[in-house]
């Protein structure tokens, strides 16, 4: 087994691959679990003092939400990341596996079923797999654009029954529960977000550390040589379907936990949760924090949430922004914000990572002029095209402007292009300094 | 009845003609590329809002012609300095660009114009009834969306295969590299292909935002839709776009028209249900009401017994 695997990884990279990087993934191999603990245990103080740190209901309500992207992101990461499986449907096992937690938590409050609560997101996750089995049986024979298609035809489709089925998704109102009415566990009813925070910290770990444990299994593996080269893994034994179907059952699983999470959360599931939307949110979480790392939807999860819920206070174009920084992120930085930080490993395990700190200060210096100019070229150009007749004033960054007048668009538009142009100039002495940063000891590439 | 069948195999050949405006674009696009733009239907959204403020100032007609361009425009602006960018990172890549892009064009669209439907109606000159049967109008505007559709078919069809372009490009499409080094410019080939294609797209979007509505979610609408369109057909197969997009175009308006439901299928057969039941829904469900779900349970059908599509060669 793991001399096939090893063979896999040489041949698709056999030049690129660094001989560190090899062995570090064969110990990583022989103790994913022990070798990684020290990040566990660190993860889980750090989830357990959260709640100390950001006591406002405020803060509460948004980590709950983090909570629950970032097992729905780590879940979708199963299937682009690790997988290579583009969906535009994975909301489907979210939303059903949420669905069928409201329904239980009304069997437990009508029909006395008996279920402590923690379990209920597990119960969720069933029932995401349960229709992720049948999906995956005809969906994974090929991955790429055929399997982004079906994906997209499935979402679509389970988002029309949704309306159709009014028993099941309650129609346009939804359904809604009460997550009291369980035992109570630990002596909690889950009355107050704090008690439900913990719980959801608790299941977000032990989630995170299943999914991480999965990618280090033979099928996990095994799913990124079918990524890479479908063909080679065929070789090697494994048909390329099944490994797929595999790993997509496990992403439906942890999607229907995710949904189980919001359920009790919210104890309310409407049809915008298992649309097009939130399939297309998830792959923006993923995405923009970096497919090809474990950790990269756990930052998106972060600050995509962040986005949502605090820059959403501030500004009604937040999803523009959003938007902006998605396209950017595939054109400049296919590897997210998380590639953006480790292409800075071989920098830093050189010792020269202190090089980059003067060009890095130079640059920030443009780059916040652009990011400034362009946030209030488009927020005064928002007041200026959409509020009512009489309303001229934009309120940006604390500031009131008057957008009748010329002076906040000629300061804007220099900001906005004097900072293009100056991140233009510097950008080739930034690639050098890179390169001479990152590059073979003392010598220049 | 007949009305009824009449009428509804109009309405289904304006939509499926609608239809095949944009999957044309969409199957050249990917038959060249192997790109599924999934902007393409944003393109679509451009083109009636651009014709929509050209319309508020100079008119319906010459909206009908600059708003396509534009349209068009962008889609090689598109190619040029996006798509091309992220191709070698292959199609997944690619998939996720275009899928991007369609979550930006909607933001853009909603910034410049608002979250409301705007009031983008017919010319005045079209705004009457073509001819009257069983009582019942169809409209100027729908016979003049038809005609525009067929004539662009028509003309399509004749640059394809007639012309010297056409030829360069079904070339370009199985054999980039001897077209190459026969002198032709292939990455020009590719975004010409791709601004006509959104241009294609832009046009539909004039002629069809009037009828359809003007809104910042028209293109998530059809966009779907027109996806199914491709598949059902057969990706790459034009002749499988236009007949997957009539078959889905009337598929959708005779599933809204016949009021049937299982109730009445069940009535005939002597059957009855009690209605306060876990499964009421299923025993209640109607023909208009399924209407928005049949075209996926068609692509879900294709894809697993004719893979190839309709009319396709290769296996998607």
């Amino acid at each position: 087994m793991s001399a096939s695997e090893t063979t896999t990884a040489r041949v698709v990279a056999p030049d690129t691959e660094p001989a560190w990087k090899r062995v570090a993934d064969d110990q990583m191999r022989r103790g994913a679990f022990t070798r990684t603990l020290p990040m566990w245990v660190g993860a889980f103080a750090l989830l357990m003092v959260m709640p100390l740190l950001f006591p406002s209901a405020v803060g509460v309500t948004i980590m709950n939400q983090m909570g629950i992207s970032i097992v729905f992101a780590l879940s979708y990461n199963m299937l682009l990341g690790q997988g290579g499986m583009l969906s535009f449907g994975h909301a489907v096992y979210f939303g059903l596996g949420g669905f069928l937690s409201v329904h239980v938590m009304n069997y437990v409050e009508y029909d006395g079923w008996w279920l402590p609560l923690p379990l209920l997101p597990f119960l969720g996750g069933l029932f995401g797999l349960a229709f992720a089995i049948p999906i995956a049986g005809f969906s994974t024979r090929r991955a790429g654009t055929v399997f982004a298609m079906i994906s997209l035809g499935v979402g679509e489709l389970v988002a029309a029954c949704s309306i159709i089925f009014v028993a099941f998704f309650g129609g346009e109102e939804g359904v809604s529960g009460d997550r009291t009415m369980g035992p109570p566990v630990f002596g909690s009813e889950f009355l107050s977000e704090v008690e439900v925070y913990y719980l959801t910290a608790v299941i977000v770990l032990i989630s995170a550390l299943f999914m991480y444990l999965f990618s280090r299994t033979p099928a996990g593996r095994m799913a990124n040589a079918v990524r890479d080269n479908e063909e080679r893994a065929e070789f090697v034994g494994y048909s390329q379907r099944y490994v797929r179907f595999v790993s997509f059952c496990a992403a439906g699983f942890f999607a229907g936990v995710a949904g189980g999470l919001f359920a009790i959360n919210y104890e309310i599931l409407t049809e915008e949760n298992l649309n097009l939307v939130t399939s297309g949110w998830v792959l923006l979480m993923a995405f923009i924090g970096g497919v090809g790392f474990f950790i990269g939807p756990i930052v998106g999860a972060i600050l995509l949430t962040l986005l949502q819920t605090v820059l959403s206070n501030h500004t009604e174009l937040w999803q523009l922004y959003v938007g902006i920084l998605f396209v950017l992120t595939v054109m400049y930085a296919p590897r997210g914000l998380t590639g953006l930080v480790m292409m800075h490993g071989p920098a830093l395990r050189a010792g020269r990572l202190g090089m980059l700190a003067v060009p890095y200060a130079i640059a920030v210096v443009p780059l916040l002029a652009l990011l400034a100019g362009t946030a209030l070229l488009l927020e005064m150009g928002h007041t200026a095209n959409q509020s009512v007749v009489g309303e001229s004033e934009a309120h940006v960054f604390g500031l009131t402007l008057d957008v009748t007048t010329a002076l906040p668009w000629v300061v804007a538009a220099v900001l906005a292009v004097g900072g293009g142009y100056g991140l233009y100039r510097i950008a080739q002495y930034l690639r050098d300094a890179f390169a001479q940063a990152t590059g073979p000891a003392g010598g220049h590439q | 009845m007949t009305e009824l069948v009449i009428f509804s195999l109009l309405n289904g050949l304006v939509t499926g003609l609608l239809l095949f405006m944009l999957s044309s674009g969409l199957t050249l696009i990917f038959s060249m590329m192997g790109v599924l733009n999934f902007a393409h239907a944003s393109f679509y959204m451009l083109g009636a809002y651009f014709a929509y403020t050209i319309s508020s100032y100079i008119g319906f007609w010459p909206g009908l012609i600059v708003a396509p361009l534009l349209v068009g425009l962008a889609g090689a602006l598109v190619e040029r300095y996006g798509l091309r960018h992220v191709h070698r990172h292959g199609h997944v890549a690619e998939l996720i660009f275009t899928f991007g892009l369609a979550f930006l064009i909607e933001e853009i669209v909603q910034f410049f114009w608002g979250r409301a439907t705007k009031d983008y109606s017919e010319p005045e000159l079209l705004h009457f009834p073509l001819f009257t049967l069983y009582g019942q109008n169809f409209p100027a505007y729908k016979a003049f969306m038809i005609l525009i559709s067929i004539g662009i078919f028509i003309g399509l069809f004749t640059v394809l295969s007639r012309s010297r372009i056409g030829l360069i490009i079904q070339a370009a499409i199985t054999h980039p590299h001897t077209v190459s080094n026969l002198g032709h410019n292939v990455p020009l080939v590719f975004m010409g292909v791709f601004g006509v294609g959104s241009a294609l797209a832009g046009l539909a979007g004039v002629i069809a935002g009037p009828a359809l509505g003007t809104f910042p979610g028209m293109a998530f609408v059809l966009g779907s839709i027109v996806f199914v369109v491709i598949v059902v057909g057969g990706l790459g197969s034009l002749p499988g776009a236009f007949v997957a997009s009539l078959l889905i175009g009337w598929l959708q308006t005779f599933a809204i028209a016949l009021d049937w439901s299982v109730n009445d299928l069940l009535d005939i057969l002597g059957v009855s249900f009690d209605a306060d039941h876990v499964l009421r829904d299923l025993w209640t469900l109607s023909l208009p009401q399924v209407a928005p779900i049949l075209p996926y349970i068609l692509l879900i059908l294709i894809l697993i017994f004719r893979p190839t599509g309709l009319m396709g060669k290769r296996e998607t």
